[in-house]
């Protein structure tokens, strides 16, 4: 059946959320050029005019950048417009993607980052004439801290891989400075792909331990598992299958007596904020997702942030430089440490984003709470309603984000990618597929409290009819979308032969 | 709350619906002794107006209205308001990573025109879609080139930007990577005498920047022939990738690890940047970090997927090539808008006033009695100077003229006391750049 048929057969009845509209087509760049044409005038030069190739010589100087576009600003402006219109965004609706929160981008957010005296700053400008800068990461911190009960912090991590990194080199740091770094980080068979890169990268070996029967760490098999060997162990929680980890304090209890520590993938920290502070349950070193849980926007694909926080203990591990205050109340930059792990990325991380996340945790205050209960109020809300048409392999109870899968449609030969897919043309971004690894055709839904019930709603009735679509259409689901500018694109061919940028 | 969309009886009757009776019982998985009871003492909340506030108060604390010669890594230039105006449409700034790429082509389009203007740029036949910045740029390359080479020592230049030495020290310090640090000589260049055979047999890598933290221009093929004369790669740092409006790309090198802030990134201080890896498309498999590539859908038309994502943490973990997942997709596109405002012959343009501000500026400040260059090496928009006395003392007095100076050069190469790097670029006015020259030779003047 090719796509056109199924396009008229398609049910458009039971599709409320999304209608159809014209949207522009549009070349690359470099297709709309021609010779002469530019964007962007700049102001007279106010000095004499030094000529390139007789400044640099013909070793150094360069004629012109071959194949560089020419186009007008309106062109600028519509092109980039019209690649706008052909993505999926937040500002358009839910995006059910577990583990991802994507949650409202405030727009005093982008405002307050754009202001003069802070997005135009140099990060080695002298910290006497950086004192708003200083104070915006120091009270950043202290939120950070607060929220987490955890004791001190880092926020030059530039991601949350990153800050995994970081997490990791300062629980080696720590362990060396005790004589011996030992060898092997325990990860659970859940956990996200990050989680075990980053383990490679600090040094250590990777272990991974397999969930028991609930989606939960088996705590007895965890006690064979720790030995003098094991640095750490590196866990989300709540899970990825947005399970709080019931055994929480006696994971803990079993890795500390060995002298091993723990660390938090704090990935799904919107099911905790306000709620529950991991200083408080064990955990010795973790990292924050600023572009998830602090709703600074995830731009097509970053930046990010992914502030580290650790124990007491750990303090001395920490990057540098460190954001201090003195006793003047001037605040500084701390070079000098010599128990730190270095540095992990240049000047202070990225502090943009960092100035978002305070604006969005000064929005909420202790209100912070509110947005937790109504993100596991929505999460639960769908669950209770997908429960009949989707098959359930982990039926603690949900947090923050419900893990489904595919079983009952694969035996119409739907399968979740599928499901996915279909959704799309209901006017809603897929949910995460096939992740975690530990459910087959995993169907991982997180929708944040930026969604109202309505919206909800809406994506319980789309998931219902296509659960309906599965069983008496399957081809219509199999063959999503059918609403897009573009059908499902030939990935294998793109890996097989790469084409990695534009040839005129 | 303002960001919340229910009303209390929409919530309660959602409880209904799920059977609970409270929204605690929503939480009771979590065990009762790690609950929170009391509310958290977070300032706030705070309406946006108070935000604003908050934040424009901040700024006032910072160096707003002082003239800035620090380049160093990041640099100031001028931005079209076109570009924050399509950067903050909601389609871009609030979407995911386009794995989904039916609903994603907007992105995918823009990597994609994104990893043309870096290869263009830089004479590479490959551009990846984004790294963190600089300096995990680099770091990462030479991660790749020791997995090309199968070597674990890496030759540095001493002229590569310090922070980015610090930030590669960190990560090889538990990978087993060694870096050998060479010098440089009177031109500010890498000391080529140093690559020598036996050092270059051991080397996955030698490493360079240009132009270099001293605002050198090195000599691309030249090192480029003296790495490969014993099996190692060339990896080229660029911090300031305007400089590519008018200096040679460095094709012969094998990795390019490049700063993309110059390109319509304000330096907002210190991030988020953007990092670009690029490199010979032999070696694209080594590649770290996410790539777009062309292809179609069934129907024949084209469109753009995430591609050989065979190198990367979500589907190899452990084996992964990098552990980056997150990148800077949206400062890509900041990027990507701006080049092509600029297009050929503004970035031309542009890089040539860089220059011809840079040896104004140079030319007035080598007037003043005592103060030199250090380095012949041909300059872009940054060159190093000496003062008569400490750059320290000099700087602390043009603060009180609301004057950021230099870059002081003695803190992180000692032998190197009383120097620093200025930088001027298109920003900066004449009338400035004189008043800064008459401030220093005032400063000069005065007794100490």
């Amino acid at each position: 059946m090719n796509s056109k048929t199924t396009e008229t057969e398609a049910p458009v009845a039971a599709i409320r959320k999304a209608g159809r509209h014209v949207s522009q087509n549009e070349g690359l760049i470099f297709e709309k050029s021609a010779p002469g044409k530019r964007g962007m005038q700049l102001p007279p030069l106010d000095v004499p005019a030094v000529d390139p190739a007789k400044a640099l010589g013909p070793e150094f100087a360069r004629d012109s950048v071959e194949g560089f576009p020419e186009v007008s600003e309106i062109e600028v402006i519509r092109h980039f417009t019209r690649l706008s219109t052909w993505n999926y965004a937040i500002d358009l609706g839910m995006y059910p993607l577990g583990s991802c929160t994507m949650k409202y981008n405030p727009r005093v957010n982008e405002f307050v980052a754009r202001l003069d005296g802070l997005a135009s700053e140099h990060p080695q400008q002298p910290a006497g004439v950086s004192q708003g800068c200083l104070r915006i990461l120091h009270d950043l911190q202290k939120c950070l801290l607060t929220i987490t009960g955890m004791d001190a912090a880092t926020l030059q991590p530039a991601a949350g891989a990153q800050g995994e990194l970081t997490g990791l080199l300062i629980i080696r740091a720590y362990l060396s400075s005790k004589g011996n770094p030992r060898k092997i980080v325990l990860i659970p068979d859940s956990a996200h792909g990050t989680n075990p890169a980053s383990v490679v990268i600090a040094g250590y070996d990777v272990q991974n331990i397999k969930s028991n029967e609930r989606g939960q760490i088996d705590v007895d098999r965890l006690r064979e598992f720790v030995t003098p060997d094991t640095a750490a162990l590196m866990l989300t929680n709540p899970s990825t299958l947005g399970v709080f980890e019931q055994h929480i304090a006696e994971i803990a209890d079993i890795l500390h007596e060995r002298g091993a520590l723990v660390y938090m993938d704090g990935a799904n920290m919107n099911a905790l904020a306000g709620v529950t502070r991991p200083g408080d349950f064990g955990v010795d070193v973790m990292h924050l997702n600023l572009h998830k849980t602090f709703s600074t926007p995830h731009g097509g694909g970053g930046p990010g942030a992914g502030p580290v926080l650790v124990k007491k203990f750990l303090e001395p591990f920490l990057p540098v430089p460190v954001v201090v205050q003195r006793e003047n109340g001037q605040f500084a930059l701390e070079n000098h440490r010599p128990q730190s792990i270095g540095r992990v990325r240049a000047y202070c991380g990225n502090f943009g984003v960092l100035l978002r996340a305070l604006a969005y945790t000064l929005a909420y205050g202790a209100g912070i709470r509110q947005a937790t209960e109504d993100a596991v109020l929505n999460a639960n809300y769908i669950r209770k309603h997908l429960e009949e048409s989707f098959d359930l392999p982990y039926s603690l109870p949900s947090m923050h984000e419900v893990v489904f899968s595919d079983a009952r449609q694969k035996k119409f030969g739907v399968n979740t990618m599928d499901i996915a897919k279909r959704l799309i043309d209901y006017g809603f971004h897929p949910y995460t597929t096939a992740f975690p690894l530990i459910v087959p055709g995993a169907m991982m839904i997180e929708p944040t409290e930026s969604e109202s019930r309505e919206e909800c709603d809406l994506f319980i009735d789309a998931m219902r009819s296509i659960a309906a679509e599965a069983e008496t259409n399957p081809e219509l689901v199999k063959t999503a979308p059918h609403c897009t500018r573009v059908g499902r694109l030939d990935e294998v061919a793109a890996a097989r032969k790469p084409v990695l940028r534009w040839k005129p | 709350m303002r960001y919340l969309p229910k009303s209390p009886s929409e919530r309660r009757e959602m409880l209904a619906a799920i059977g609970a009776r409270s929204v605690e019982k929503l939480f009771e998985s979590i065990p009762e002794k790690f609950r929170l009871h009391e509310p958290l003492p977070l300032p706030g909340p705070l309406s946006e107006m108070e935000i604003i506030a908050y934040f424009q108060a901040r700024a006032a604390e910072n160096a707003r209205g002082y003239t800035s010669f620090l380049g160093a890594g990041v640099y100031p230039h001028l931005r079209s308001v076109v570009t924050d105006a399509l950067v903050q449409r909601g389609e871009f700034l609030t979407s995911y990573t386009p794995y989904q790429a039916e609903i994603s082509q907007g992105t995918l389009t823009a990597i994609f025109e994104f990893q043309t203007l870096m290869c263009q740029l830089t004479g590479q036949e490959v551009a990846n879609a984004s790294m963190y910045d600089g300096s995990t740029a680099l770091t990462e390359a030479v991660l790749m080139a020791e997995r090309l080479a199968g070597r674990h020592r890496v030759l540095i230049a001493r002229s590569v930007h310090p922070e980015y030495r610090q930030v590669l020290a960190t990560y090889a310090r538990n990978l087993g990577l060694e870096i050998e640090e060479i010098g440089f000589t009177e031109s500010g260049q890498l000391d080529r005498a140093a690559l020598a055979p036996e050092r270059l047999a051991a080397a996955c890598a030698v490493v360079v920047q240009s132009p270099n933290f001293f605002g050198i221009l090195e000599n691309i093929p030249a090192l480029a022939d003296a790495a490969h004369s014993g099996d190692a790669l060339l990896i080229t740092s660029i911090a300031e990738p305007i400089s590519l409006g008018i200096v040679r790309p460095p094709a012969e090198a094998d990795i390019v690890a490049m700063e993309g802030q110059a390109f319509g990134v304000p330096p907002s201080y210190g991030g988020p940047y953007v990092g670009v890896v690029a490199t010979r498309d032999k070696f694209v498999r080594q590649m770290p970090g996410r790539l777009a590539g062309q292809t179609t859908d069934a129907a024949g038309r084209r469109g753009f997927v995430l591609t050989l994502a065979t190198r990367e943490q979500h589907i190899r973990r452990e084996k992964a090539t990098s552990n980056i997942c997150t990148n800077e997709a949206l400062y890509a596109l900041t990027a990507t808008i701006h080049l092509c405002l600029l297009g050929k012959e503004g970035i031309r343009e542009l890089a040539a006033q860089n220059l011809s501000k840079a040896r104004f500026a140079q030319a007035e400040l080598e007037k003043i009695p005592g103060v030199r260059r250090v380095f012949s090496g041909p300059t872009f928009n940054e060159f190093t100077l000496e003062f008569p006395r400490s750059v320290k003392l000099i700087n602390a007095a043009l603060l009180r003229e609301k004057i950021i100076g230099p870059f002081a050069l003695g803190t992180h190469y000692p032998e190197l006391t009383k120097r620093a790097v200025v930088c001027v670029t298109e920003t900066m006015p004449r009338p400035e750049i004189e008043r800064m020259a008459a401030a220093v030779r005032r400063i000069l003047e005065t007794p100490i």
